[in-house]
């Protein structure tokens, strides 16, 4: 058999660190990158005797990520134990919501090459991050003697769980998933998404089916996956593994399992046989965490326009194509900028469009950086620049250059900290760059008429090609006239100009 | 009901208390008697009785968004049986 | 001077009869005297303690004390206290020097209140006799073959034998007011939520409250009026207005209904507790009270409700009790799971073992609803009883135990019949009230007999009233063990 006989259904849990001060249940800071056990505080070292107390913000983010998925925020939800022993679980157990989470149902919109589909949310529930376990560090004697270091700064970082039902049935889709879902926590602000530091993590549940087979298949649970490329790779790899297993003849079984992006493969933390009994029971130390419909609408009105939303805003109100409405809502920052480009340039938004997709998604791509970094030129200067090309002050080529020597300028600033303080406006600024750098465009036809004959005359041969029906030739003579202008000259004009000399 | 020698090892595995086969076989027989008292409960009928898991009947307070806490990691690692730059040490942990 | 109420001792501060150094002096001699008869005081620090004297001293020659300013008092070895050991009667924390303070140190800290010492306890509270300590048993004062009762028993017997003028305590299923009432002395558990349980280590988050002993209904009430209050640290800290306990102490009892729980009067309690609970019945009456029957149908259920919903929090609480960032750690073990077993085999004893294992059994996969659940359902049977009695009265009187306290070593081996002690105690912890043990006689035995009494949620001023009331017509709370007279 080969895998088009089969089917994958994959379910994702994502663990996504609020964005908040301080920790869910402490008054210690989540800042990341701290030295070890620096803000560890009594209740996340879990001295005995002390107690936790619910950050505000913290629901607030669980709210606003409900409604952002148009799911059912819980008038009353419950925080429950979920015990284990585990060196980075201080208390022994782990603050989490259980029976009763904060919110239910709701849906998140994919996008793949097959096109678009719905992917049905079970539930996201708040809990507290663990701390970590350290295994090498340098210069650490301890550590090389068999030893491991507990740091439980990340201990009580606030997470929203938040769990798919198993709707997804390639590892493309699960990606899109994860995207989707990564884009939209960002976007509401409820998570900084960065991966490599784990403020985003997911655990993917894979299993596979012959195709029309009803009953769903025995799924392995991968964990911790905190890169987009790692989750397709491992996917994909346990995929492979489990059709591999059942057509040999074996059957899978229940199980955890880690992926080693070394070998590309996915290994066994523990079978069900070993699962934990994590006898979850209502925390005493926490009363029920009530939600009344005046905290919801408070919230409600605080939420920006959804990325969805945005998309069909772009195409029917100002003609935009999808891949440009999809590319230019990656980010609520992104989305923002070129809202404020297309507005300034007085409704170029096609135009504006075309900028952040081309030259300044291949600076942020070239520098690193993202569209908020100094280096990038304000959404007023674009708005400027495009401007310019509008009223033929510059052409296409001079923009670039234009564009280029902003970037240049912002770059040359912050490296010798000497940003200018000026009174003089954006506008004053570019068109002195423009006369600067000698790109303003030669508009006066007499001038460029002096030109053009000069090249005519001095030609005559590329001028006998064209009547004899060579139109490279007059190409050529093109190429002559922009030269001898040192490139200012209208192409447009050059054009019409050199047509009518032609012919008379 | 009562428990056999097997749910004392169980759940001493889960509780991570080592216990002697001596201990297991008194706690067992303890325990018995202990759950022969706690099933007087299942004589009474809860139907519908929603459960009770606080004493008083009171919604969450919420906290403000502030860090309020310092670092205390040398007071706090001062009672600690194993630290080392700042880390709690413990056998190695092999995931 | 150690028989006076803390009013008295305030006066006395007060008009410079005597310095809060001088005081304390004579509390800290007595200690050395009379303690090891007792083991009631795990730990002094006597340098540490006089110089918090001075500070009150200064405080008082700077007209700045309050009323309970250089008075001193033991805590109970289970709230945190920076600079102290806070062992919680257990191994597992014997050399657990606190990093911080527990709200109710820092109240009465504030208050002035001088701290003699560490009193001795169960094990982690779990106990009705103060037998389950590492530190060694605990007796009475009454009668040093018997128990003080548990789990406060240090504090209890030290107040009895006037080793402190006032301690502080933890009630979970009785233990304030079952170690009151086999010491003779006046204990209260509060409302739960009235005092903030921060830096007490936990036994049973629902149901622990912390709350003082002393030798009477005024001087619990002043204690109180310091360790009550709102704490943001601590999420089941109720937010109410401030309340003056002692206001209410002079007002007559006159048209006070007691509701008489008839489940408490048909069998199950001694003669000799009967005789004298009766006898405090009819004196109430005689105050101007009426009493009238009630009922609470299912209290019957309180004890095997609590010894599943108590060792089921506590199975949970106590596993941050791991090896690894404080306390005790096993010599020697093979790897992490092996560090984690031995460690917590070796440094809790064996009643805290026994309820681990058993909260770990009812929350366990299978059991949860036969067990848990349904004890949580009996739970809310239980609060809507008291819920329905106090329609009729306005507080509940009962005996606060069973019988008298026992000998040391004759419930020890029977679990069962150990935690049958508390059968009157415990449905008020599961109700979230407020009780009270009051001193109301003596058996022919010599050993005394508490009153308990029960009110609706934060009724605190009208039990401290009742009791109050009833020591201004009764004289047990003054009574004193002869062998610690001198």
């Amino acid at each position: 058999m080969s895998r088009a006989d089969w089917e994958v259904v994959i379910g994702i849990e994502t663990h996504a660190q609020l964005k908040t001060a301080s920790k869910i249940f402490s008054g210690a800071s989540t800042a990341f990158g701290a030295e070890p056990n620096t803000q560890a505080c009594a209740v996340d070292v879990a001295l005995p005797g002390v107690l936790p107390v619910l950050n505000k913000e913290a629901v607030a983010h669980a709210i606003r990520f409900g409604l952002a998925v148009g799911a059912e925020v819980a008038p009353r939800s419950v925080f429950a134990r979920k015990n284990y022993f585990y060196p980075d679980l201080p208390k022994g157990y782990q603050i989490s919501q259980f029976e009763l989470p904060v919110v239910s149902g709701g849906g998140l919109t994919i996008v793949t090459s097959a096109g678009s589909k719905n992917v049905r949310l079970t539930r996201a529930h708040l809990e507290e991050d663990a701390g970590k376990s350290i295994h090498e560090l340098d210069n650490s004697l301890a550590l090389s003697h068999g030893r491991s270091g507990i740091d439980l700064n990340r201990a009580g970082t606030p997470l929203l769980e938040i769990v798919s039902e198993p709707d997804m049935r390639s590892a493309e889709e699960a990606v899109a998933y994860a995207k989707a879902l990564h884009a939209l926590v960002t976007w509401i602000d409820i998570c900084d998404g960065n991966m490599q530091e784990g403020s985003f993590r997911c655990d993917a549940n894979v299993s596979v089916r012959r195709k029309g087979e009803s009953k769903l298949g025995t799924r392995r649970e991968i964990k911790n996956l905190n890169s987009f490329r790692f989750l397709q790779q491992a996917i994909e790899y346990e995929i492979d593994w489990q059709i591999e297993q059942i057509e040999d003849g074996h059957a899978i079984v229940q199980a955890t399992v880690l992926f080693d992006p070394d070998s590309g493969e996915t290994r066994m933390m523990r079978s069900k046989e070993d699962a934990h009994d994590y006898r979850y029971f209502p925390d005493p130390d926490l009363l029920p965490l009530v939600i009344d419909a005046d905290w919801i609408g408070k919230v409600k009105a605080d939420m920006p326009e959804l990325p969805a939303a945005m998309q069909q805003r772009f195409q029917s109100d100002w003609g935009l194509s999808e891949y440009d409405a999809v590319t230019l809502t990656a980010s609520l920052d992104t989305a923002r900028y070129f809202i404020d480009a297309g507005n300034l340039s007085k409704g170029e938004y096609k135009a504006a469009a075309n900028w952040i997709n081309g030259e300044i998604a291949a600076l942020l791509n070239k520098r690193q950086i993202n569209i908020n970094d100094p280096e990038v030129p304000s959404p007023e200067e674009l708005a400027m620049v495009i401007s310019r090309i509008k009223d033929g002050t510059i052409s296409n080529a001079g923009a670039k250059k234009l564009f280029q020597a902003l970037c240049d300028k912002r770059r040359l600033e912050l490296e010798s900290f000497a940003k200018q303080l000026t009174t003089a406006s954006v506008q004053q600024i570019i068109d002195d760059m423009i006369s600067a750098s000698d790109l303003r465009q030669m508009n006066d036809s007499g001038a460029l008429e002096a030109i053009i004959d000069e090249v005519l005359a001095n030609n005559a041969k590329s001028v006998e090609e064209f009547r004899s029906g060579k139109d490279k030739a007059f190409n050529a003579l093109v190429g002559q006239i922009m030269k001898a202008s040192k490139g200012k000259a209208n192409p447009q004009q050059v054009n019409d100009l050199l047509r009518a000399k032609l012919s008379s | 009901m009562s428990l056999s020698l097997d749910d004392v090892a169980k759940i001493a595995r889960l509780a991570r208390l080592e216990l002697t086969d001596a201990e297991a076989a008194q706690t067992l027989g303890q325990l018995n008697n202990i759950f022969g008292l706690i099933e007087q409960m299942q004589a009474v009928n809860t139907d519908g009785v929603e459960p009770m898991s606080h004493a008083v009947d009171v919604a969450q307070r919420l906290r403000e968004d502030r860090v309020t806490e310092t670092n205390q990691r040398e007071a706090f690692q001062s009672v600690a049986p194993e630290a080392e730059g700042g880390l709690y040490l413990v056998p190695r942990v092999i995931e | 001077m150690i028989n006076a109420s803390l009013t008295q001792l305030a006066s006395a501060l007060a008009a410079k009869q005597i310095s809060s150094v001088e005081l304390t002096q004579l509390f800290l001699d007595r200690i050395t005297q009379h303690n090891p008869s007792l083991n009631a005081i795990v730990s002094t620090q006597p340098e540490r303690t006089l110089a918090e004297a001075r500070a009150a001293d200064a405080r008082i020659a700077a007209g700045e004390a309050g009323p309970l300013t250089g008075i001193p008092l033991a805590h109970k070895d289970i709230f945190c206290a920076e600079g102290w050991a806070s062992t919680c009667g257990s191994k597992m924390l014997a050399d657990f020097v606190a990093p911080y303070d527990a709200h109710i140190v820092t109240r009465l800290k504030q208050a002035g209140m001088v701290t003699l010492g560490r009193c001795n306890m169960d094990e982690f509270a779990m106990g009705s006799s103060n037998e389950t300590s590492h530190f060694g048993a605990v007796r009475n004062p009454w009668n040093t073959q018997c128990v003080p009762g548990g789990s406060s028993g240090g504090s209890a017997a030290a107040v009895a034998a006037r080793l402190t003028p006032a301690a502080t305590g933890t009630d979970t299923g009785g233990s304030i007011r079952q170690p009151a009432a086999l010491c003779g002395l006046t204990g209260i558990k509060p409302t739960y939520g009235v005092v903030s349980r921060y830096g007490m280590i936990a036994y049973a988050s629902s149901l622990d409250q912390g709350g003082p002993m002393a030798k009477s209904a005024e001087d619990c009430a002043m204690m109180l009026n310091a360790m009550a209050g709102f704490d943001e640290r601590d999420s089941t800290s109720l937010q109410r207005p401030a309340e003056d306990y002692c206001a209410q102490l002079q007002q007559p009892l006159k048209g006070l209904r007691v509701g008489l729980p008839k489940e408490f009067f048909a069998e199950g309690m001694d003669a000799d507790v009967r005789a004298c609970v009766d006898t405090a019945l009819a004196q109430l009456r005689e105050l101007g009270a009426t009493t009238v029957e009630v009922s609470l149908p299912n209290s019957g259920l309180s004890v095997p409700a609590y010894y599943v919903i108590a060792p089921a929090e506590a199975s949970s609480n106590l596993s941050r009790f791991d090896g690894v960032r404080y306390g005790y750690r096993a010599p020697e073990y093979s790897d992490l799971n092996d560090l984690y077993c031995k460690s917590r085999a070796q440094g809790f004893g064996a009643e805290v073992k026994r309820r681990i294992l058993m909260g770990t059994y009812v929350l366990s996969h299978g059991y949860y609803d036969a067990y848990y659940l349904k004890a949580q359902k009996i739970r809310r049977l239980i609060a809507r009883d008291f819920a329905n009695a106090f329609e009729q009265c306005d507080v509940i009187a009962g005996p606060t135990s069973p019988s008298v306290a026992f000998a040391l070593g004759e419930k020890s081996a029977d679990p069962v019949q150990m935690y049958l002690s508390d059968i009157y105690t415990i449905s008020t912890n599961l109700a979230g009230l407020p009780g009270m043990s009051v001193p109301c006689g003596f058996s022919p035995s010599g050993l005394p007999v508490g009153l308990q009494l029960i009110g609706p949620w934060f009724a605190e001023a009208r039990l401290l009233q009742c009791g109050h009331q009833y020591q201004l017509a009764t004289d047990w709370h003054t009574r004193q063990p002869e062998a610690f007279a001198g």
